[in-house]
């Protein structure tokens, strides 16, 4: 991997016109000073060597594969001819440099933070007043999650909105995932994580912002909500933590669900009974992330591990399921393509282990509420893992100030409905402009 | 009795077993099979190809690593300085041909039972009341566990027992492991396999034996066990399965032990307690979704650290061995039984057992006919006498060995060979 960092500290000039002359900024907020000695903010792009392109390449087509599974479903996992089909267009006409091309025509920045390298594209709205928002992906995604809301929420009046709906916006990589550095320590859960975005917002100048997450991002945004550093105003998840005591006690202990529930409750509860049967590679990433020599070796095994995540419509996603079959999108759904650039992203990055860490440095609940007291906003896609009843969320989150049900949607939210997922940003955050 | 049996007499058939070359009885045997369909027993042996070899060699050295985990012991998985030094003795000084020769020397054969071909040692003992026995391995396991007690077992003159402590010996693979065929519909679960090893034994002419197993073989064996033909005496277990119910209710609520336990059951607790923890994932991830484990089908390097990691014991004992301490494992003993699973391709087709069985690790399953036990310190959990009891109305043997793991008959075939000569003495 070839990451050009210029060797001594950018000048702010120089960030200015990196980033201008990327096309998708104005100004860096007055108040950030030069970034320098630890602080300093590098400009960063990517350039992946072609010999690890050739041999990725090399590796899928001399993959060993097992035999077919033995049901004419994906109850085993995934099904041999799907992966096959990938595996085939991955080796032969899958281009990464388009990715990478579109990666690098973004502002993309490293900075260190608590002793490691943090990686972010920030691209700042040309509307003054725009509203900072960081987003944080999740497990098994990445920055490439959030690409296809970049230009609706920094330039709205070009994405049928007002100039009054703008963002500026920055979209980190986790410690261990995608350019970020890999932590050689212990101790980088979502609490950390939120504490280094708090300093990162802080080190680009924000001093009011909002943040969003879904899946490894949620847990990271209901953390920063309860920090609650003073520059936060609100945080909005795609994957609210909702769940009362009683109805996780039972969901753990495997009993019925409590009574009283209502229709709506009762419908969350067996999706959790659901999702908690198919969380089994979140289980083994817990307990054994080093184990999963395979994943860091072999493309296929990496490529199959990445897949089998779960939504409302199946294990694997059935976003992710159907994406594999369209190669173009015009209205923004996930596509072939799509689904490469990032399993590429973690083997190019070689993050199939450090990505696993998470699950293991973390030790508390999934689901259950985590006491956020400052302003949240939740949108509930029909097809993540559960839907969160407006009643739980109310509860779990007591300054609720935007709840929705979206009408299409699942687990990747932004990465599977851009626009939808846009507009309700937008609205979500509406109250506090 | 089988037709291959009748028509070549058992006095052949014996012979040819006893001296392991199968020369003239192999061209016997295939036309026997061509002529006597799905009971046919051929003699089998394996060859694996020079390129098969150097293709695995040649991933090994291409391995792609990831970052080193970030504790200092075991608590993140198989830490990558012991698999870094497997990889490098897997590549330069592992002969596999050594391993193959050995195996090749033993009588092996493969049999057709429902529908699967099913490949077996099988050694008869010199010795004419010798008692037959079927042995069955477990997961991450295959027959190289079981090499070590073959002697002891059927020369037990030889071995420092009696001519009355004498067993043949009947060692099965599994389906879908090592070199049985891969089940290519659904339902081999432990009890169809069960009832597979009943069929193979009744085949083999045997009408008075034992069966024994720990890990997946207990499983089976229990399973034989209820199934309980006329002709199985006995069972021997060193994985028995014997939690109370009030015991498994606690150890999944996560909460403390309930009061009362005797210093065995609080240990056995605390043992089940960490496992359930922290050892069981692999088991979870394969008993939901096998197929997804392409890694470790493709990567010799994953598929070793996804073997290695059955459980925290076993794996302090392998990471030993491979830092310089050998006791009970070779490296060879762990290389050869990887390199099987490697050279036969069975990695996923061996996790799908995990899909298929529906049974309880360590629920009593009402077993009512002769059960004996050894509890090992290092197993999953020891067993104590009293759950033992309560599970195993018909306990004919219980012993707390001083030494010994999950892969008892593998780490210490001594004393697991003196193990099952005790547990059967009374069913002689």
């Amino acid at each position: 991997m070839i990451m050009s960092t210029p060797s001594s500290s950018p000048t702010r000039r120089d960030l200015l016109v990196l980033s201008a002359a990327a096309g998708a900024a104005s100004l860096l907020p007055a108040s950030t000073g030069a970034a320098t000695g630890g602080d300093a903010i590098r400009p960063f792009s990517i350039n992946v060597p072609e010999e690890e392109l050739v041999e990725l390449r090399r590796r899928i087509a001399a993959t060993r594969w097992p035999e077919k599974e033995t049901v004419a479903d994906q109850s085993q996992g995934v099904q041999l001819a799907t992966i096959q089909k990938l595996a085939r267009y991955w080796a032969t006409d899958y281009d990464w440099r388009k990715i990478e091309a579109k990666l690098n025509a973004l502002p993309q920045f490293i900075t260190e933070i608590d002793g490691l390298d943090i990686h972010f594209i920030h691209v700042r709205s040309k509307h003054e007043n725009a509203l900072p928002l960081i987003v944080t992906h999740g497990w098994p995604g990445s920055v490439i999650e959030q690409l296809k809301i970049v230009a609706p929420l920094t330039n709205p009046t070009a994405h049928s909105a007002s100039a009054s709906d703008a963002f500026h916006l920055v979209i980190p990589s986790m410690p261990g995932y995608g350019f970020s550095g890999k932590p050689a320590t212990t101790g980088w859960g979502p609490e950390r994580m939120g504490r280094a975005w708090e300093e990162l917002m802080k080190r680009l100048g924000y001093t009011r912002y909002v943040a969003q997450g879904g899946d490894w991002g949620a847990f990271v945004v209901d953390q920063m909500g309860l920090q609650a550093p003073a520059g936060l105003l609100a945080i909005h998840t795609n994957m609210p933590a909702t769940v009362p005591a009683d109805v996780d006690r039972a969901l753990q202990l495997g009993d019925p669900p409590p009574s009283g529930l209502s229709a709506e409750e009762r419908r969350a509860y067996e999706q959790l009974v659901r999702t908690f049967k198919q969380v089994e590679y979140a289980r083994m990433m817990a307990a054994r992330p080093q184990t999963l020599y395979g994943i860091a070796d072999s493309p296929v095994g990496l490529a199959a591990w990445l897949l089998d995540h779960n939504d409302a419509d199946g294990q694997p996603a059935a976003a992710v399921v159907s994406a594999l079959d369209r190669t173009t999108s015009a209205t923004g759904e996930l596509t072939r393509d799509e689904i490469l650039d990032n399993i590429t992203l973690y083997w190019l990055t070689n993050t199939g282990v450090s990505a696993s860490r998470l699950y293991w440095e973390y030790r508390g609940g999934f689901f259950n509420a985590k006491g956020v007291k400052i302003p949240v906003a939740v949108t509930v896609f029909p097809g993540e893992q559960y839907q969160a009843p407006r009643s739980w969320t109310e509860t779990a989150y007591p300054k609720l100030i935007y709840y929705h049900r979206a009408e299409k949607g699942g687990h990747f939210a932004a990465w599977e409905q851009p626009m939808i997922f846009t507009k309700e940003l937008r609205a979500a955050f509406r109250s506090l402009r | 009795m089988s037709v291959l049996h009748s028509l070549i007499g058992r006095r052949r058939f014996l012979a040819s077993t006893l001296v392991g070359t199968i020369g003239v009885f192999l061209s016997v045997t295939a036309a026997m099979a061509q002529a006597s369909g799905d009971t046919s027993i051929r003699p089998f042996k394996f060859h694996a190809s020079d390129e098969a070899l150097a293709d695995l060699r040649r991933r090994i050295a291409a391995t792609k690593w990831p970052s080193r985990e970030l504790v200092t012991d075991a608590s993140q998985g198989v830490q990558l300085a012991a698999m870094r030094e497997l990889a490098r003795y897997w590549q330069t000084d592992y002969e596999w041909r050594k391993f193959e020769a050995r195996l090749n020397a033993l009588p092996q054969f493969m049999t057709t039972i429902d529908g699967v071909d099913i490949h077996f040692i099988h050694v008869r003992s010199k010795h004419p009341n010798a008692l037959p026995v079927i042995v069955t391995h477990g997961w991450p396991g295959s027959i190289i566990e079981q090499l070590k007690i073959i002697d002891p077992l059927t020369n037990p003159t030889a071995h420092g027992g009696s001519a009355s402590d004498a067993f043949d010996i009947v060692i099965p693979s599994l389906p879908g492991h090592g070199f049985s065929g891969k089940p290519t519909i659904l339902g081999w679960d432990p009890i169809r396999i069960a009832r597979a090893w009943i069929v193979l034994m009744k085949r083999l002419g045997y009408t008075r034996y034992v069966a024994q197993g720990g890990d997946w073989g207990n499983a089976v064996t229990e399973q034989m066990a209820l199934l309980a033909p006329p002709e199985l005496v006995g069972i021997h277990t060193n994985m028995p399965a014997t939690i109370p119910d009030d015991i498994a209710k606690a150890l999944q609520s996560g909460g403390p032990p309930p009061s009362g336990l005797s210093a065995d059951e609080r240990y056995a607790y605390d043992q089940l307690d960490f496992f359930y923890k922290h050892g069981l994932a692999y088991a979870q991830e394969m008993g939901n979704r096998p197929q997804t484990l392409y890694g470790i089908e493709d990567s010799p390097v994953g598929l070793a650290a996804w073997m290695l990691d059955h459980d925290a014991r076993s794996y302090a004992l392998i990471a030993r061995v491979f830092a310089g301490q050998p006791e009970g494992l070779t490296r060879d003993d762990i290389l050869d039984n990887v390199t099987l699973y490697w050279l036969t391709n069975t990695a996923v087709s061996s996790a799908r057992l995990y899909w298929e069985s529906k049974l309880a690790f360590f629920a009593p399953k009402g077993i009512v006919i002769p059960v004996a036990v050894s509890a090992f310190p290092d197993e999953i959990y020891t067993a104590p006498r009293s759950w033992t009891e309560r599970a195993y109305p018909k306990l004919i043997h219980y012993n707390r060995l001083p030494k010994g793991g999950h892969f008892a008959a593998w780490e210490q075939p001594q004393l697991f060979a003196e193990e099952l000569r005790a547990a059967f003495k009374t069913l002689r």
